[in-house]
């Protein structure tokens, strides 16, 4: 509806090269042994980074009203509860994991 | 009638007013879209935690060089998606219909790689079911793996099916010069979907691929 491009494409093409580099780095990182907390971190970190510019420029999301940020957000919020709330749980209770008691062992025969 | 009010529906007040509705109405569906991926994310958070071993050296066995391009390949898409959306704020018709293809012809090259990789896992017998190899103590654990793997991707690649689908449509609407500056929603909305698209991708990368590598 807007009369006038909400985004240049200058930032589109700045977004873009970002978003390949960012690609290029994360691969190249899977190929070093930083310990494995780190490589892990590394990868989702840049995962998060690249959905953010996906989401604030490819989507307009910077440039859009309060009301778009909070139905953008909403989402994302929820999906916190749903997997902290999940690990939180798993990780704090090792009673829940299979090896134990009632739960199917890692070496179960086909 | 001036011609943007052309476009309204008689049950908003003004145009405006319809396309915040479609807008945000766009943003609740994709609400809905990131629960949905969600409830299978967080499973797979937590069989990976339970079957660490088993979950790190089945990842292995996935083309890392296969995953990174069509990561590069979804990411271009966008690009092209962004700039089709781009076309159509400055009225530009032509440049709409170019981008519009080139968004689709890329979708199609990602689900193309994506075809060969299934097909290699099932000349590798990593298929869950029961033509299932896999080193004995960790088989069942990667079987998991396996199933979260193709319902994750397959999941997704129905969405980009449902997303070339879509472009196909506004490529034959804009041929027909439906779209202009002052009406363009469809498009605009359509590039919600598909950049979306491309971000479950970016979060699938790592998970499926990249986790595995050290643990």
């Amino acid at each position: 509806m807007n009369a006038k491009p909400l985004v240049s494409v200058r930032i589109y093409v700045l977004v873009f090269f970002t978003l390949l580099v960012l690609t290029a780095v994360t691969t190249a990182i899977a190929f070093v042994d930083l310990g494995g907390g780190i490589n892990n971190a590394a990868a989702i970190s840049i995962a998060v980074c690249k959905a953010l510019l996906v989401i604030l420029y490819f989507m307009h999301v910077r440039y859009s009203d309060k009301l778009t940020w909070v139905f953008a957000a909403a989402g994302f919020f929820w999906l916190l509860i749903l997997i902290g709330g999940t690990m939180d749980d798993v990780l704090t209770r090792p009673s829940l994991s299979p090896g134990t008691a009632s739960a199917p062992t890692q070496a179960n025969p086909r | 009638m001036s011609k943007v009010e052309a476009f309204r529906q008689h049950h908003f007040e003004d145009v405006e007013q319809q396309h915040e509705a479609s807008w945000l109405g766009m943003w609740v569906f994709l609400a809905t879209e990131v629960m949905f991926f969600g409830g299978m994310f967080a499973c797979y958070f937590v069989y990976r935690h339970w079957y660490l071993q088993a979950f790190a050296s089945a990842s292995n066995h996935l083309n890392l060089w296969l995953g990174a391009i069509n990561t590069a390949v979804l990411i271009c898409s966008s690009f092209t998606m962004a700039l089709a959306v781009h076309s159509a704020e400055t009225n530009r018709r032509k440049p709409l219909i170019t981008y519009l293809l080139l968004t689709t012809v890329l979708g199609l090259v990602f689900l193309g790689i994506k075809l060969f990789e299934y097909y290699s896992k099932f000349e590798e017998h990593l298929v869950p079911g029961s033509s299932f190899r896999f080193e004995e103590s960790l088989a069942r654990p990667a079987e998991i793996f396996f199933s979260f793997y193709f319902a994750m991707t397959g999941m997704h690649a129905v969405h980009m099916i449902i997303g070339i689908g879509l472009l196909t449509a506004l490529i034959f609407q804009a041929r027909r010069g439906r779209f202009s500056a002052f009406y363009h929603t469809p498009v605009e909305l359509t590039g919600l979907y598909w950049h979306f698209v491309d971000i479950v991708w970016i979060f699938l990368f790592p998970l499926l691929y990249l986790l595995g590598r050290h643990v």
